[in-house]
């Protein structure tokens, strides 16, 4: 009954997505004002019944009623509660069902809270969104219906993936289509601005919101899947430019120019075409995404299945969006009127080069994850690209645009001083080199790379506090008053200054684990030991346990710094009987910022274990620092929030007072 | 500067950072990929030895022979030929004989393959596709393996 219930409401969900698709461009079109208001009550029904879908689905794994397909292919009576709900999303069904879900979530907050939005342009976005959901809520009821019923219910059900079983399901993929997801508001924004054929700046401070939300659970999602693959995959890397990776690097990095460029718009008024095609540009990134994990072309973690239908779908919705998005800005953006001026030296010029960089950036990374597509496709030969191609392409695009950061937001509008800016981050500047210097003198010369590495990191952080303290004037004026300024500073600036100091936290933690970690690789026998990086591992011997669904056997190691206990890593080895497959628990222990990471190898019967061995200097600084982005993004919102709805008008009419 | 000379500028330098951008993907794209081959097409392209290479297919059962300090000798199979990998390290969760397997590394004079990366699938539900496409070439895939190999839903 309840998976009916739940294929019912998808039903209904649909039927109001395609009233919602139609009936308030009709009403903009014959100005009926209730035809527009219509919208918003259907973007929030949609939500509702879309919620009820999900819960249906929820509901039947937590009851494990292997008589649905989905439930019986991916879960298992045996499994702990959490994972019973997080494998809901952990197969191809149910993870489009909740993309859907927080898809017509984002449809219904524009529902509710964009009541002070010029009620054609509502209208307007809200259809285009109505379209991006039907087109889903088709896939799903035709080609990944999570709630089929078996013909005859089996008894037990084959087990979720044993990899999956984690926490981190719990958090990456939600918090990930919260990012891929939230960019189809810029998208639904971009387009109907094309098809009213106008666009101010009015447009991009309400833009502006949605992808910063988009932009923040983009980057954290990002960053817990790399956390989630560092220790979960056993050999302790944080990024391995996997196609899958890849595919949400993509929107990341046009989101993040997105970000930048509609700051320029919402200010000066410039670069709206530009803005507009970014829009475009980072939610059909976030389709490719979804059609490259879903549409079985690679094979990975994240390919649950694959089914050819399902991918000549995906390609469908993905050339009528992508394709009709472009056509459509070919054919309007021409019309849109041109903005402000400014020299390219200027604040504008300094953020037209952001965009420059990472979008060319975003090319070669997605040249490099598609390149073995195509060849295959064309040639039937087989190559893989990895690392190697993303650290000679990637890395020479990102140094000048991490160089050039701090010079951004100390630029004026319209005509800057590059001399004036560049003596402002002199100090900045000297204490980097004094970080190359010394690290260059402490590493004994070995390479470069890493002391010019921490010298930008701490000189883009240095950059980034440079801006704020010369803007409170800490040190000029009295205390009190700087800390008056500060109060009053937009909370913007404190959010640009925050996400800045975050790229070099995180640029910190990789040139530190990159430089500098440490690694042995031993088979050994119980009572004997290791020793690395100035600590002591002891093997104590193996032990055997059973959880909830499977059988562990765990190696017990005695930490050691110099000599003094410090505590005990478990690195295990689980063998999942559903599945008859086995998974490898990597040990954990964090000292400071950095990490020893245990990972067991191969078990032998007389009881002697290989393992690998790892320390990773400042590791945790990689993920630390995605995190301080969030933040700053987050800061940054509480200003627009409070700014929004304040008409620019009213502050223009009140006459400043001359300084 | 008049607009259209602003405009200008802006498209100077736009141009420059793709044509840098190029320059920097096209010289990638020749030194830093990694060809696949299966065991029947090392044997017959006369590959340099000293190329890095993928190779894929299944581990041959009652190949595998582990040695002194984590050393692992096997012999990587597409049914029509073998080919001997030696690798030093800790093999994957599923590397096991009679199973696909992908390994990276590089062809030693002697025809034997000195691998540094050794990839297993990721569950037992499916194959790398590498592997089903080698089995595929030489003949030896079978429709009850696409069971295991391909989809996960019926």
């Amino acid at each position: 009954m309840i998976p009916e219930l739940g294929n019912y409401a998808l039903v209904l969900a649909l039927a109001l997505g395609l009233v919602q698709s139609v009936a308030p461009i009709i009403g903009a079109r014959t100005h009926d004002a209730s035809l527009m208001q219509l919208a918003s009550s259907t973007a929030l029904m949609q939500f509702v019944f879309v919620g009820l879908s999900f819960l249906a689905l929820v509901v039947c794994y937590v009851t494990s009623d292997f008589s649905v397909a989905t439930v019986y292919e991916n879960s298992h009576s045996t499994m702990p509660l959490v994972y019973k709900v997080t494998s809901v999303w952990g197969n191809h069904e149910g993870s489009m069902l909740l993309w859907v879900l927080i898809l017509s979530l984002f449809g219904a907050l524009v529902g509710v809270f964009g009541n002070n939005l010029p009620s054609v342009l509502k209208a307007h976005v809200l259809a285009v969104q109505s379209w991006i959901a039907c087109a889903f809520y088709l896939f799903i009821l035709f080609t990944s219906n999570p709630f089929l019923r078996l013909a005859e219910a089996p008894f037990e059900g084959r087990d979720l993936n044993p990899i999956l079983q984690d926490i981190g399901l719990a958090i990456h993929p939600p918090l990930l289509y919260l990012g891929y997801v939230g960019f189809s508001i810029a998208f639904s924004f971009a387009i109907a601005a094309l098809i009213e054929g106008r666009i101010d700046a009015a447009w991009a401070r309400w833009v502006r919101p949605w992808t910063l939300v988009a932009w923040m659970f983009l980057t954290v999602g990002i960053a817990m899947g790399s956390y989630w693959a560092y220790y979960e995959l056993g050999w302790g890397g944080f990024w391995f430019w996997d196609p899958v990776e890849n595919a949400s690097l993509m929107p990341w990095l046009v989101g993040t120019a997105l970000l930048h460029s509609a700051v320029v718009m919402e200010k000066r008024n410039a670069l709206k075409v530009w803005t507009i095609l970014l829009a475009i540009l980072a939610f059909s990134l976030s389709l490719v995404g979804t059609f490259l994990v879903r549409s079985g072309v690679l094979t990975s973690v994240h390919t649950f299945a694959n089914d050819p239908a399902r991918g000549v779908f995906i390609l469908a919705i993905l050339v009528l969006f992508i394709g009709g998005g472009l056509a459509l800005f070919a054919w309007r953006a021409p019309m849109l009127k041109q903005g402000g001026l400014f020299a390219p030296i200027s604040r504008e010029g300094a953020l037209v080069f952001n965009n420059l960089f990472f979008t060319t950036a975003c090319l070669t990374v997605f040249v490099g994850t598609l390149y073995p597509l195509a060849l295959e496709a064309l040639t039937g030969e087989k190559i893989s690209v990895g690392a190697p191609f993303f650290n000679l392409t990637f890395a020479p695009l990102f140094i000048p645009l991490l160089f050039a950061m701090p010079f951004g937001p100390l630029m004026a509008w319209k005509r800057g001083d590059i001399l004036g800016v560049a003596q402002r981050l002199i100090t900045a500047f000297g204490i980097g080199i004094v970080v190359v210097a010394v690290t260059f003198i402490m590493e004994g010369g070995k390479s470069v790379l890493a002391p010019f590495g921490l010298g930008l990191a701490v000189f883009v952080m240095i950059g980034a506090l440079i801006d704020l303290v010369e803007r409170v004037g800490i040190f000029r004026v009295p205390f009190s008053a700087a800390r008056q300024r500060a109060a009053g500073l937009p909370r913007s600036v404190w959010g640009t200054a925050l996400a800045h100091c975050g790229i070099a936290v995180t640029l910190f933690g990789i040139v530190s684990v990159g430089s500098w970690a440490t690694e042995r690789i031993i088979a050994l026998k119980p009572t004997q030991t290791i020793s690395l990086s100035g600590y002591e591992l002891s093997f104590d011997g193996l032990v055997q346990r059973s959880g909830p669904n499977y059988r562990e056997a765990a190696a017990k190691f005695t930490v050691r710094d110099a000599g003094v206990p410090i505590g005990v890593m478990e690195p295990s080895k689980r063998s999942f009987a559903a599945r008859a497959t086995t998974t490898t628990e990597a040990a954990l222990m964090t000292r400071g910022l950095s990490q020893l990471y245990l990972s067991l190898g191969d078990v032998s019967e007389d009881g002697s274990i290989s393992v690998r061995l790892y320390y990773k200097p400042m590791v945790l600084l990689i993920w630390l620092g995605a995190i301080v982005m969030a933040l700053g993004a987050a800061l940054s919102l509480s200003d627009r929030r409070l700014r929004i709805g304040v008409p620019k008008a009213a502050a223009k009419s009140v006459p400043q007072p001359a300084e | 500067m008049t607009r259209k000379q602003r405009r200008l500028v802006l498209i100077g330098a736009s141009l420059s950072v793709l044509a840098i951008a190029a320059a920097l993907v096209l010289s990638a794209l020749r030194d830093s990929i990694v060809f696949f081959n299966s065991p029947t097409d090392v044997a017959d392209r006369n590959l340099a030895p000293g190329t890095r290479m993928r190779i894929g297919g299944l581990v041959k059962p009652g190949s595998v022979a582990r040695g002194e300090n984590l050393r692992v000798r096997f012999a990587v199979t597409d049914g029509k030929t073998d080919i001997a990998v030696h690798y030093q390290g800790i093999v994957p969760d599923l590397f096991r004989e009679g199973q696909g397997v992908v390994a990276e590394g590089k062809l030693e004079p002697g025809g034997v393959f000195a691998a540094d990366t050794v990839l297993a699938k990721h569950d037992e539900r499916y194959m790398p596709r590498e592997v089903v496409d080698a089995l595929k070439k030489s003949g030896r895939w079978q429709e009850g393996e696409a069971k295991s190999a391909g989809s996960a839903t019926k």
